[in-house]
């Protein structure tokens, strides 16, 4: 199914061509970076139906698109009932008056057809104090079954435009789905749009499976499954859901699998008797190497996005620590210096963070340091937070939190690098291990 | 009574039916076993069975607790896998498979590590006091599997747990 959408999806159309910029004291922009704390305000007033198929999407759309900004953070929606003006036609002029009087300092209008089984959205964004259209006008189309994708979509354009970062929208999270009580869970995989919309399960739950791991592309998920008796890696693809076993040592436990930047390599820890190291397999020749040979517990290993280093965590100094070595294997620098325990590092896709679970205390926390181990900032704090993954940005981080005692139920969480906007990811059921995918 | 001869007399008892029931050690209440309490015999499989699954699970204990963050077996820990490797020497038609558990105190990766950990510390042991190590294996379940579902200590010295769980290779 995603496949064919992906297919469908037409490229950028512009509609509009937009005189060129007259001199403008600088385009409106809001800085993520400086420690956002007042949010920028916006209006979506409902997306114009331009046909009479179009009005089963065009509310819902622009809804999306909302919920998308305000879910940041960053924005802040003025509420329909405020508006003074209304969008019937995408053509017409904007009333900047009225929308200036409320204080919208950007607005976003679209409208949406949806004649033929093609589902087609464009849409304008408006520097409203400016009076001037931020950009350029464009469209996006697909079948029925991806509309609303089209507004994720939508929505990155207008994340882009406002604040000079790569979007995050459109694009897809793997992770465990838990259902039953703390000592008979069932888990299974399962694949979801960011915003915990369009769930749909990859296993029966007949296996326990843990922590999967998309690959760059998020065409494929590494995952570890207790389908054999022991824990093993699989690979599953996403397209047809078919899955295998990537067996690296005949009888030997093997989890905590990912991918290579370039994907042609998986790095897993390995259990060989008491002693748990980090290898790597070339997917192709399924050629095995082995990274670490300390005595001590290896895992959690996690590649720079340029490939030529991976952090891992060990208990080689007594406690978990968080370590840094070349690619290929060789000499470890630890890290982590803080009080407490530091386990499951995963490197930024920008590469200039390293996020991670921080034990300490009986708290359990997600942090974020700089990859030489400096400026350690702790983002969260909860009984069991654990096991952080990168939105495609590397400016939001989704992350496991688990309630304490007898009920204890697992809920994704997503928390922004500054550590405002903790919020909850809705889920039909508990989940655990999220893997973030790229932007599609 | 050697063991071949109590294996014989397992046999006996419980019939030809009763071997082909994959869970024969449970089916205690049958024809076969009230023929056995009138002739005053140990009921075959009942924990008063010294051969029997449930007696090594209950009697000798199927599991060792350990430490916070720790797989160093403690003197009880040995106490328990003396009698469960003397038990194995006698009863040799049976095979191990050490599961190692951790708490829910911990990230899910190491903690597949560390119950690696414990049960590769009671398989070593019970190999040192003579146990074949082709009759045993080892898993690690991590923090997936807590017998306790409590958040507090009385609950994880529960789940901090390697357990021997044995099958017999003649239940085929």
């Amino acid at each position: 199914m995603k496949t064919c959408l992906a297919a469908l999806l037409t490229a950028v159309t512009l509609i509009l061509s937009v005189q060129t910029a007259a001199a403008q004291d600088g385009p409106l922009r809001i800085e993520i970076t400086e420690g956002v704390i007042e949010p920028m305000p916006y209006a979506v007033p409902a997306f114009v139906a331009e046909d009479s198929a179009a009005q089963a999407y065009a509310e819902e759309l622009s809804r999306v698109v909302a919920a998308d900004l305000t879910g940041t953070g960053l924005f802040r929606e003025i509420p329909r009932e405020a508006h003074i003006s209304s969008i019937s036609s995408f053509a017409a002029p904007v009333a900047f008056a009225d929308w200036k009087a409320i204080n919208a300092q950007a607005l976003i209008t679209g409208a949406v057809s949806a004649e033929g089984g093609r589902v087609v959205i464009k849409f304008r964004v408006w520097d409203v104090f400016a009076g001037q259209e931020l950009g350029q006008g464009m469209q996006f189309a697909s079948t029925p079954d991806g509309a609303r994708r089209l507004a994720h979509k939508v929505a990155d354009q207008v994340y882009a435009r406002l604040t000079g970062e790569q979007p995050y929208f459109d694009s897809r999270v793997v992770f465990v789905s838990e259902t039953g009580p703390k000592n008979e869970r069932v888990k299974r995989l399962a694949i979801m749009d960011y915003d915990g919309a369009n769930v749909q399960y990859l296993t029966s739950g007949n296996a326990l499976v843990l922590a999967p791991r998309f690959s760059p592309d998020g065409g494929r998920v590494l995952y570890t499954s207790y389908e054999t008796g022991a824990p093993q890696i699989h690979v599953l693809n996403v397209g047809d859901v078919q899955s295998r076993v990537m067996q690296p040592s005949e009888g030997m436990m093997s989890f905590a699998p990912r991918f290579s930047p370039d994907a042609t390599t998986v790095i897993y820890s390995l259990t060989n008797g008491s002693n748990t190291d980090i290898w790597a397999m070339d997917i192709a020749s399924t050629a095995t190497r082995q990274l670490t040979s300390a005595p001590s517990i290896e895992t959690a290993p996690s590649y720079a996005p340029d490939g030529s280093q991976i952090v891992f965590e060990s208990d080689r100094s007594g406690t978990q620590q968080l370590y840094v070595m070349p690619a290929g294997g060789g000499e470890a620098t630890r890290i982590s210096f803080g009080e407490g325990r530091y386990g499951t590092p995963v490197w930024s896709p920008r590469g200039d963070l390293i996020a991670f679970t921080k034990q300490n205390a009986g708290r359990f926390h997600i942090g974020v340091m700089r990859t030489d181990g400096s400026e350690e900032r702790l983002l969260t704090a909860s009984f069991l937070d654990e096991g952080p993954t990168w939105a495609p940005n590397g400016r939001v981080l989704m992350f496991s939190r688990e309630t304490q005692g007898a009920q204890g139920a697992t809920t994704l969480y997503s928390v922004d690098i500054s550590g405002r906007n903790l919020k909850r990811v809705r889920t039909p059921a508990g989940a655990s291990d999220p893997s973030w995918g790229p932007l599609q | 009574m050697t063991h071949f001869s109590k294996a014989l007399l397992l046999v006996a008892a419980f019939g030809l039916a009763a071997c082909a029931s994959p869970s024969r050690f449970d089916s205690i209440d049958d024809g076969a076993n009230t023929a056995a309490r009138d002739s005053n015999a140990i009921i075959p499989g009942s924990v008063n069975d010294p051969t029997s699954t449930a007696y090594f699970n209950q009697t000798i204990g199927d599991r060792v607790f350990f430490v916070v963050d720790q797989s160093t077996l403690t003197p009880q820990a040995r106490g328990t896998l003396d009698a469960q490797a003397q038990w194995l020497m006698t009863n040799s038609d049976y095979l191990a498979v050490i599961e190692g558990h951790a708490d829910e105190q911990g990230t899910r990766e190491y903690n597949i590590a560390l119950g690696a950990r414990r049960a590769n510390a009671v398989m070593e042991y019970l190999i040192s006091k003579g146990v074949a190590p082709n009759r045993m294996k080892f898993i690690s379940y991590g923090k997936e599997r807590p017998v306790e579902v409590c958040s507090e200590e009385a609950c994880y010295s529960k789940n901090r747990r390697a357990v021997t769980i044995i099958s017999s290779t003649l239940t085929g």
